[in-house]
């Protein structure tokens, strides 16, 4: 029986990305110790479209989710503080945590949409500290739902969603059945900012701890980190005068 | 933009100007270079857009904007997390938990983490900790590093004098910790959330609020969503007010609401102006040949000259990597408007005696911070209506030692202990709404806080004299390790900081050195690693009474100073697009809170406000 609001429920997974890092000594990671985490841009937009669809009461609960240590539970507050319902918090610590990718983290998600009956799944398009811009897809394939990445606009038309694309040739749009996964992209919409008022009443709303084992997922990493280094220290630019020196300094490096 | 209402402001800043200088301003000069300034040119470019120079009900942009706020009560609330406001948290709730009585304590930071704004050396005395946690060891705290060596030398350019760290030298630290402040701060915030103290880290108090019989109420937050113009942006939200019976104010040395309540409530009319140092510090990783856990190096003199007071640090600590903090604090009663603090840190770092232990390692951290060194002259009236003031904001760091860690705390808690039961009485006696707590300066008073400040009263100003430096330390060897403070005068400072700078032209530049990029560095590169962001679209929060002033007076009688004491790069001198002459340019940016330009600016033109909550530096464990 369909009513009008055929979505009822929205599932975001805001992560949190780690600010100001430095490379391990030995090469084998980052420091994260104390670091600040925050939630990743991209994914304050796609909690706020997910908030703004509820408020157009297309959508009936929008679940916030994320996957980590203690920490992540700060960034389900913030969600929770820009208007999501509950939150839900995947502990995964320590070893695991450091070899939490995508396909992990897609596994899991794949599970809880399941688990929890939802309709529409969004995320931000990539995380800003691994920029690996693949959870949203991955999640699709393993659901076997259609997918809209790179959403500039999203609109919510019956069973349908129409996505409009930013792709490198410019604007695309598509028209997905739900359930789907979206990934939002930079121009979506301006995130609202958690005010204290709302953290306030964000401490009220419920979060579930949920574990992955409990959830059929195992968490082993396909992948292996060789190596983290920095990027190269940048070499201080050489001004020159006339247009002589510039040919001679670029025969000098070897460029021409 | 809206020509109208700049035009107006404007003429509202010349009558300003006319109506206020005779009484604000001391030097006859300004008067009349801000007169003609104002009143003649219109080609000084708008710098300062934020409300609290240009408030918004004058302002038609903001018309029919939602100015309501929600309003929430709260036993106390303390405003700052740092050591001060977090003792005090934490006393609170141990003392609640002890009557087994509810009390509500709410705590607002302007960092976005616990910790994240906390700057300094640290050499922890742990008389304080020891009292609000004797169980700290069990509980984690991180105190890991006792120290073990003491060496304190007398810089020249090229050699060292060794001074002998005799017992009872202020500067002796037998029985103190390395610590890194910022974990230390982190952990208290830990133990606070652990007795139920409602923490708010990227929340700043933007504002006090006041009863109608003028005792305090409560801070209200900041509004976020205001354009960098000062116009209202679509995602634009007032702050919260919190209401309280009691607001402590622990805002660290030079609290902006601390500057507007010592004139509401004149707290400092019976004390002699508080007066500053900035501390530079930053932290490497070293060779692990170099390491020497536990060791803690001072010094003084070179590259400063006699009368310029400050000195270095240099801590090894002890927690797993070959890690030392170091750092330069230079007085900012300095008088050559040349100097550059951050400069010379930098060129402190190639002593002999220091740049060994810094080869071959990798610098990971930077930043700065003012820091009270006033004393008991300089303490202001600590309690009024509604409030008292705790920690650094009213300034109980013993210079001598150079700790403030350990009296801040204890203030918090002695403030806790004073206001508690009135808090909880059943029925609130109190002539005012907000309660007036005189009990907590009273307790202070007959606390060691107040016997160790007092003992080291007249170290500092001994520096005031033909000798500087070595006047100084004579005295101090004489009135202090011998006589411990107990002569019966007591010196005071020299004024206000801000006044102390010679005209440019009565002064020699310094000819710094270049940063090699190894052991010395640039500014901006330093900054970078302050991780300092802020929100770009956001008035700045550095704001100027009066938009001509930098040029006319700063740059003209001082070549322009904040260019160098500023330890971020916040205020650059550039040319004009069109024509002749300069403007100031301010990278609001960039700012890590270090309130110098507020203390220094030789005009206080400079009005440090706090900005968006959660931006600002991100030490980690600094």
């Amino acid at each position: 029986m369909h009513s009008n609001r055929y979505c009822n429920r929205i599932i975001v997974l805001p992560f949190s990305v780690l600010l100001e890092i430095r490379v391990k000594p030995d090469n084998s990671g980052v420091v994260t110790d104390g670091v600040k985490h925050s939630m990743n841009p991209f994914c304050e937009i796609a909690v706020e479209e997910a908030v703004k669809l509820k408020e157009k009461k297309l959508i009936k609960e929008v679940v916030a989710v994320s996957c980590g240590p203690q920490q992540s539970q700060e960034t389900i507050r913030t969600a929770l503080a820009m208007g999501a319902d509950r939150g839900i918090h995947v502990e995964v610590a320590g070893k695991d945590y450091e070899t939490l990718g995508p396909l992990q983290v897609s596994k899991i998600m794949a599970a809880l949409a399941k688990k929890e009956d939802a309709q529409l799944i969004i995320l931000g398009k990539q995380a800003i500290d691994d920029d690996c811009n693949q959870t949203g897809q991955m999640t699709a394939a393993l659901l076997d739902w259609p997918q809209g990445t790179f959403a500039s606009e999203v609109s919510l038309d019956g069973d349908k969603v129409k996505v409009v694309r930013e792709i490198d040739g410019g604007l695309e749009t598509i028209k997905i059945s739900t359930p789907a996964v979206l990934t939002a992209d930079l121009r979506l919409n301006t995130p609202r900012y958690a005010t204290l008022p709302n953290i306030m009443k964000a401490k009220k709303k419920k979060i579930a701890n949920v574990k992955p084992a409990d959830l059929g997922v195992d968490l082993t990493s396909r992948l292996e980190v060789l190596k983290v280094e920095e990027p190269p220290q940048r070499q201080a630019g050489v001004k020159v005068e006339t247009v002589e020196d510039l040919v001679g300094k670029l025969k000098e490096t070897g460029r021409i | 933009m809206f020509p109208a209402s700049r035009y107006s402001c404007q003429a509202h800043r010349c009558i300003r100007a006319l109506k206020t200088v005779p009484t604000e301003h001391t030097a006859p000069q300004l008067y009349t270079t801000l007169h003609r300034r104002t009143c003649s040119s219109l080609s000084t470019p708008r710098i300062t857009t934020h409300y609290t120079i240009h408030p918004r009900d004058k302002d038609p942009r903001w018309e029919g904007v939602e100015m309501e706020r929600f309003a929430d009560e709260a036993d106390v609330v303390i405003v700052g997390g740092g050591p001060a406001g977090l003792s005090a948290a934490i006393r609170l709730k141990q003392l609640a938990n002890e009557h087994e009585k509810e009390l509500r304590v709410c705590l607002v930071e302007k960092a976005s983490q616990i910790g994240a704004h906390t700057l300094s050396g640290a050499c922890l005395e742990p008389s304080a900790i020891n009292e609000l946690f004797p169980d700290w060891k069990e509980r984690g705290a991180p105190l890991h590093t006792p120290v073990t060596e003491d060496v304190f030398s007398i810089l020249t350019e090229k050699h060292r004098i060794p001074v002998p760290m005799l017992p009872g030298l202020p500067m002796q630290n037998h029985g103190n910790y390395i610590v890194r402040l910022g974990n230390f701060v982190r952990w208290l915030g830990e133990q606070a959330e652990e007795l139920g103290v409602e923490l708010y880290p990227g929340y700043a108090a933007a504002e006090v609020l006041f009863h109608e019989d003028g005792s305090v109420k409560g801070i209200a937050t900041n509004d976020v969503g205001i354009a960098k113009d000062g116009s209202p942006k679509d995602v634009f939200e007032r702050g919260m007010e919190l209401h309280a019976k009691v607001t402590m104010f622990g805002e660290g040395c030079h609290g902006h609401l601390a500057k507007q309540l010592y004139k509401k409530f004149n707290l400092r009319e019976n004390c002699e102006p508080q007066t500053y140092a900035i501390g530079l510090k930053e932290v490497w990783m070293i060779d692990e040949k170099k390491w020497r856990p536990g060791r803690v190096e001072h010094s003084v003199g070179w590259p400063l000259n006699r009368h310029t007071y400050g000195g270095s640090f240099l801590y090894h600590l002890n927690e797993g990597e070959p890690l030392v903090a170091l750092g330069f604090v230079v007085g900012l009663d300095y008088s050559n408007p040349y100097l550059s603090p951050f400069r010379e840190f930098q060129r402190w770092k190639h002593h002999p005696f220091v740049a060994p232990t810094l080869e071959g390692g990798n610098r990971i951290a930077y930043g700065a911070r003012a820091l009270n060194e006033g004393g008991i002259q300089s303490l202001p009236k600590l309690t009024f209506p509604g409030g008292l003031l705790i920690g650094c904001s009213p300034g109980f760091m013993n210079v001598p030692k150079i700790k403030g860690t350990h009296t801040a705390m204890k203030s918090g808690m002695l403030a806790a202990e004073a206001i508690f039961p009135k808090v909880t009485a059943e029925s609130l006696d109190s002539e005012t709404a907000g309660l007036h707590v005189p009990e907590y300066a009273e307790a202070l008073k007959n606390s060691w806080v107040w016997k160790e400040l007092y003992a080291v009263r007249n170290i500092r100003p001994s520096f005031h004299n033909y000798f500087g430096l070595y006047g100084g330390m004579v005295y101090t060897g004489i009135f202090y390790w011998i006589l411990r403070g107990k002569e019966p005068w007591t010196l005071k400072h020299c004024g206000l900081d801000a006044n102390q700078l010679k005209p440019a032209k009565d002064c020699t530049p310094i000819d710094y050195p270049k940063p090699d990029g190894k052991i010395s560095f640039d500014l901006l590169s330093s900054v970078a690693l302050s991780g300092t962001n802020h929100e770009g679209d956001q008035p700045a929060h550095l704001t100027l009474k009066d938009d001509s002033v930098p040029v006319a007076r700063n740059l003209a009688i001082y070549d322009g100073p904040e260019q160098r004491f500023c330890p971020a790069g916040v205020y650059e001198y550039v040319p004009l697009e069109t024509g002749d002459g300069m403007r100031l340019q301010i990278n609001a940016q960039n700012c890590v809170h270090c309130k110098t330009c507020d203390i220094k600016d030789p005009s206080q033109n400079i009005n440090w406000v706090v900005p968006e909550g959660g931006g600002g530096p991100a030490y980690n464990g600094m």
